[in-house]
């Protein structure tokens, strides 16, 4: 069948198998390898990407069902060369090790944001809690989600910066 | 830029973001899965759904007949491409595909290459297999009775389902203490079954080019070139004709040091269809088939005088193997390092003697950060030491307090022949006590108690033994330990340092350019830092066992010393003076007596690079290379305190708070070293309350899902509180000692030793990880279940 | 990766659209909506049916209304809907209670109320939550409209009374002055599904006593996700500690739990028990206005 999937502003339109994967669309047919997949059954949270405008777990959603719909990717936060808020606080604060986690992990922080702008704690822990990381203890992924809430204005950078006190425990 | 100018970068050491992040947050990393090549095909396994089954017929007309697919490998073809067995890790076998039985649920049977990966999985379906099932081997304690069915019998001559004896330290001094001391506490204790489950799974695309002969694989190898060498062994191919390429990789955690036998699939698609081949497994088949950890079945003792002087451990070990024997460590330590379960204590003697069984089960058992069972052996004696506090009526922190050694008791000769190189324990538990406010923690569990409300608060001090390892101690299947560096300068004083060691998310890309920055005074942003590509890198074993810091980093500081003293033989010719009349400050050779006369490393390289006239024998350039052969291990060390409240009416295990103090040795970033400590500590929670692989009496495996295999969530973890005392390494150039592993191992016996602290009011002693809801209860109830085996 | 086998797709547009889409295909077709339980077992190739049959675009069946003195909520709601929803929160605290601990804030953003009781598995928390406030489903069908009580909604495991050609649309729950309700739930980990759980429902008289009570069980084996046992006894009586204590009790006794890696069957009867007493004693506490 034939679909057209908006993807982070741009219209995709092509044949798919009814049972493909919403995330086997984004990587294999737009070579959108961003969003990754880590456990089939929808545990994990690394395939995490918005359909219109909300948060989904893409390994559990055919591609045929965003049909006509809007899908924002981890490649989809840059704005004109420059990083998100979010990507920037998980840079800041070392929110990442792997990276494997972390698109789905900061595509869930963005939505946080846009509803919930000063976020406690505890509710960016409500937020991440279907999202699996095995690397940072989930310490410094709050920490960067705070750090956007505190920075919501745009920046330029991205790594082999200096740390900054969120940081530094 | 210069040296001396204001920048907020370090040059060298100390807290900056990580170079690599500008990739990963931008959704452009490059993991195995992403790789895409032209004509690619795409690899799936059949697997046994049955743990011990002889194998009748294997039957794939349905899936040849299928017109995606490309090709389907079974154990029949790969007898006849000698290619079967391939060789574990510990010299053991292990079946690529299945030829006379399956010994393990999801044993790979069959192997299908196909147009697309949708297609590789349909086919799966059209192979008809016929099994014989026979009766399997689940419990571990069980293996050796005479009437077990005996697995391996693929090895002429077996019998039975034992794989090994082995010993430390001294039984009879050992027995003669235990003999004469006044108190002796045991306890049996299992650390179950435990699978590192990085969120990448394992998998490989190899690519054979039958014009040149070379294969190159991408793979989630965190020894790229231990991987190279085996496939040399295993393949017959040319070693020089083989590149294996670990790209990013999602998390290893020591499930990506072994050889799979879907990689040696792929590797066979891609010659038979002369495509490259991509074959990535789903999450059970990690689950179920690859390295789980741990699995030990452990008997222990302490002895003490009544007045709390420990005097001796002695332990007993039935170690859960699985169907092969595939453990990764050093050879000549077939229970790894698990002979460091003295601890940190000064004891006058140990022993321990671990038997290694076959069970109808996947094989491993060293994996998941566990430093060679390091961590088996720290949740032991740290165990041990909470149960003797209770058998004497102490404190358990005033009972290690007691205990610990002494810093002047460094370097130090334990009871089974480790040499710990520097160490003072007590500040570090000082420290973490101060930091949780212990003695007031210690007053508000008993202010709860009376009202009937659980609250445990429960201490670990751990030594660890990383950095394997000194060559003439260590091998893996006969490949020494040490490992290679190179460091070269371009002319205009930027450089690129290749290692052999791999990072899964631990930051090399950062750390080692900070290392080369601290040795050489450049910018770490002017240091470009290759590794995965074994094409690209010196020979070494690879990242695990917390050895990329103590090994490789060592070796990054050596090779830039040699390019420092390099850098100083041309200063010499350009400031026309005598080398020895040089100083060194980070970042230039200056004329001693004269510190105006001197010349920055930038001005050095072109200079290397140039006509200028060089000493005699002095060829020019400042490229160097080295191998680095560690002269010890080192030992981290590390107090954890964690605070539990307990709900009796439903088993609910709640971690408060959790402080960690870790001394791991000079920092070299010490924001990516507590980012790994964190990790850890979620990693010990997991373990203790939550993750844990059972098999049912069919020997099916009850984890093979993120159902069922649970790993903690952000709700889980509390914030953590983090801490730090810094003994440097006396034997390391940097001081550095390693901290990859350090909160995993030292962790689990925290929670735990609360949990049981919580439930002191219950007489309960010991209940065995995980400590669901359900197990809390039942033990709270006099009832913990054993956790290896399906609940009934 | 799991991938599902090869199967048909069609979006329904409407409700009449998609019952004549189900009458056309026959009982080999599946109503998805969020698909969070359908597809993983897809996935497995535990469920193969030949045509999927979208709903997502009904979002008539989204809705969370006070209708006729009814609290409705349509088949299409989201979990994550039904968590936000004031207008539930304010009639039955037990929904925000339960859909607290339902899965995950992601999945919840996507599975659906009527997805997860027609999945009717053994140990989803919905389907205690309404059993305890004794809810009303309506069933569209070639027929026509139906409505039969949640109580007798599930036939068995992954069994409900929707035949081929019919599909949920929406459940209602009166409401009723004086009443209180709450969900208590054992998870091995957030986000894992219950070892067992407890919905309570309570009216109390102005003297104190239970003058109607409603108690949902999950995941230990309760015919109809219900207490009825502990119901009988607990209705009439004064709301005191010591009669929760007792509908524990009974609770416990009556229920049929099995033992898997959750836990073994004494420990979900005693939680049977222990929750049940928790879920009353704040039902109870709400119906009292003395807890949110």
């Amino acid at each position: 069948m034939q679909i057209t999937v908006t993807v982070n502003g741009q219209e995709h339109t092509g044949e798919v198998e009814p049972r493909l994967l919403l995330v086997h669309f984004l990587r294999d047919q737009l070579s959108l390898t961003g969003t990754h997949w880590g456990c089939d059954t929808s545990n994990c949270g690394a395939c995490v990407v918005w359909l219109d405008g909300t948060p989904v777990k893409s390994c559990t959603v055919l591609a045929a069902m965003a049909d006509g719909r809007a899908v924002r990717t981890v490649e989809g936060l840059e704005r004109d060369g420059e990083l998100d808020p979010v990507q920037q606080g998980f840079v800041n604060c070392h929110g990442l090790q792997c990276g494997f986690c972390t698109p789905g992990m900061m595509l869930t922080s963005r939505w946080l944001l846009d509803h919930v702008p000063d976020p406690s704690e505890a509710q960016i822990r409500e937020a991440i809690s279907g999202q699996i990381c095995r690397c940072t203890g989930y310490e410094n992924i709050v920490r960067a989600v705070r750090w956007a809430a505190e920075h919501p204005g745009t920046l330029v950078s991205g790594g082999g910066q200096p740390a900054t006190e969120e940081a530094t425990a | 830029m210069t040296a001396t100018e204001e920048r907020a970068n370090p040059i060298g050491f100390g807290r900056m973001t990580r170079k690599e992040d500008a990739r990963f947050v931008r959704g452009r990393g490059n993991y195995v899965d992403d790789v895409r090549l032209p004509g690619m095909l795409y690899g799936a396994v059949l697997r046994s759904p049955y743990a011990h089954a002889r194998v009748v017929s294997v039957d794939t007309s349905g899936a040849e007949a299928h017109p995606k697919v490309r090709a389907v490998v079974t154990g029949e073809t790969l007898a006849g491409l000698n290619l079967a067995w391939m060789p574990t890790l510990s010299n053991d076998v292990q079946a690529v595909l299945a030829t006379d039985k399956v010994r393990f649920q999801g044993q790979e049977v069959a192997f299908v290459v196909a147009e697309d990966r949708y297609a590789a999985r349909d086919a799966l379906e059209l192979i008809d297999v016929e099994y014989e099932p026979l009766p399997p081997v689940v419990d571990a304690r069980a293996a050796l009775d005479p009437d077990a069915p005996v697995i391996r019998d693929d090895v002429e001559g077996r019998t039975d389902n034992h794989i090994f004896d082995w010993e430390s330290g001294d039984r009879a001094s050992t027995d003669e203490v235990f003999a004469g001391a006044d108190v002796v506490v045991s306890q049996d204790m299992l650390y179950p079954r435990v699978h590192p489950a990085p969120l990448e799974t394992c998998g490989a695309v190899a690519d054979f080019d039958k014009v040149t002969g070379k294969l190159t694989i991408w793979t989630t190898t965190q020894a790229p070139h231990a991987h190279r060498t085996l496939y040399a062994l295993v393949a017959g191919l040319p070693e020089h004709k083989i590149r294996v390429i670990s790209p990013d990789i999602g998390g290893g955690f020591g499930n990506k040091v072994g050889i799979y036998p879907g990689y040696v699939c792929a590797i066979v698609g891609s010659i038979l269809t002369g495509k490259p081949v991509k074959w990535v497994e789903d999450r059970s088949e990690n689950l179920m088939s690859t390295s789980f950890a741990r699995d030990y079945h452990m008997h222990g003792e302490i002895a003490a005088t009544r007045e709390g002087k420990i005097l001796a451990v002695r332990v007993k070990v039935i170690a859960d193997h699985g169907a092969f024997n595939g453990t990764a460590q050093p050879t000549k330590f077939p229970a790894g390092f698990f002979h460091v379960f003295t601890g940190s204590y000064d004891l006058a003697a140990a022993h321990c003697e671990v038997t290694g069984v076959y069970t109808n089960k996947a094989p491993g058992g060293v994996a998941y950060a566990c430093s060679f069972r390091v961590t088996e052996a720290v949740y032991l004696v740290e165990r041990m030491v909470d149960l003797l506090a209770a058998e004497l009526g102490v404190d358990a922190g005033d009972l290690r307090l007691a205990n610990l050694l002494r810093p002047e008791q460094f370097p130090y000769t334990c009871a089974t022949g480790w040499e710990y190189d520097s160490g003072d324990y007590p500040r570090a538990l000082r420290v973490a006590m101060d930091i949780a406010g212990y003695t007031e923690l210690r007053r508000e569990q008993a202010a709860k108690r009376e009202h009937g409300e659980l609250m445990g608060i429960g201490i670990s001090f751990f030594t660890e033994a990383v950095g394997a390892g000194p060559r003439k101690h260590m091998d893996i299947l006969g490949l020494g330990m040490a490992d290679g560096a190179e460091l070269r300068v371009h002319p205009t004083g930027k450089a690129v340092l290749r290692i052999s060691v791999q990072t899964q998310g631990q930051g090399h890309e950062t750390t080692f350019a900070q290392i080369v920055a601290e040795e050489l005074g450049i910018p770490p942003e002017d240091v470009e830092v290759v590794h995965g590509d074994t094409d690209q890198t010196p020979f070494g074993l690879g990242t695990y066992g917390s050895r990329s810091t103590p090994v490789s980093g060592a070796a990054a500081s050596i090779v830039s010393r040699k390019v420092r003293e390099r850098a100083r033989i041309v200063a010499s010719a350009m400031l026309e003076v005598a080398p020895e009349d040089l100083e060194w400050e980070k970042g230039r050779w200056f004329v001693a007596g004269d510190p105006g006369q001197g010349r920055t490393i930038n001005e050095i390289a072109l200079a290397a690079h140039s006509s200028l006239e060089l000493p005699e024998g002095v060829e020019g350039h400042l490229d160097a290379t080295c191998v680095y052969n560690p002269p010890n291990l080192t030992f981290p060390f590390g107090a954890y305190i964690c605070v539990v409240d307990v709900d009796p009416g439903t088993g609910q295990v709640k971690v408060r708070r959790f402080v960690a103090v870790d001394d791991c040795g000079v920092r070299i970033n010490p924001m990516i070293v507590e980012g790994q400590v964190h990790g850890g500590l979620a990693d010990g929670v997991g373990m203790a309350l939550m993750q844990g692989i059972a098999f049912d009496t069919d020997g099916n495996c009850l984890g093979a899902s993120f159902m069922d295999y649970l790993l903690p969530t952000s709700l889980e973890c509390p914030s953590w509180e983090l801490g730090e005392t810094v003994t440097p390494s006396p034997h390391h150039p940097l001081g550095a000692k390693g901290v990859g592993e350090s909160a995993t191992v030292g962790s689990p016996p925290a929670v735990v030793n609360a949990v049981m602290d919580a439930l002191a009011p219950f007489g309960v002693r010991h209940a065995d990880m995980p400590l669901t809801p359900a197990n809390v209860w039942r033990a709270i109830q006099g009832r913990p279940f054993r956790t290896d085996l399906a609940i009934t | 990766m799991q991938v599902p086998a090869h199967f048909d797709y069609a979006r329904a547009t409407s409700v009449a659209d998609a019952l004549a889409l189900l009458a056309r295909y026959g009982p080999e077709a599946r109503v998805v909506a969020g698909g969070h339980s359908l597809i993983p077992m897809m996935k497995l190739r535990l469920a193969q049916p030949e045509i999927l049959i979208d709903i997502n675009d009904l979002t008539e069946l989204a809705r969370v209304t006070v209708e006729g003195g009814e609290l409705v909520i349509g088949a299409m709601t989201r979990h994550a809907d039904l968590l936000d929803s004031a207008l539930a929160h304010e009639h039955f605290p037990i929904f925000r209670d339960a859909e607290r601990v339902v899965a995950d804030p992601i999945v919840r953003n996507r599975g659906t109320v009527g997805g997860s009781l027609c999945q009717a598995d053994p140990s989803e928390d919905l389907s205690a939550a309404f059993a305890a406030v004794r809810a009303t489903t309506v069933i569209h069908g070639p027929e026509g409209t139906r409505s039969v009580p949640v109580r007798e909604f599930h036939v068995g495991p992954y069994e409900t009374v929707v035949g081929p050609g019919e599909m949920l649309v929406e459940v209602r729950v009166p409401i009723r002055p004086g009443g209180g309700s709450a969900y208590q739930k054992v998870e091995r980990r957030v986000g894992d599904w219950a070892v067992a759980a407890a919905g309570a429902a309570v009216w109390l008289d102005g003297d104190g006593t239970v003058a109607d009570v409603g108690i949902g069980l999950t995941a230990v084996g309760a015919e109809h996700f219900v207490a009825a046992q502990a119901e009988d006894f607990l209705r009439g009586a004064p709301a005191t500690e010591d009669n929760f204590t007792e509908a524990g009790r009974l609770a416990a006794q009556h229920c049929q739990p099995s033992a898997d890696q959750r836990g073994p069957v004494d420990y979900k009867r005693h939680l049977a028990g222990e929750l049940t007493t928790r879920a009353l004693r704040r039902a109870a506490a709400r119906a009292r206005g003395q807890e949110a």
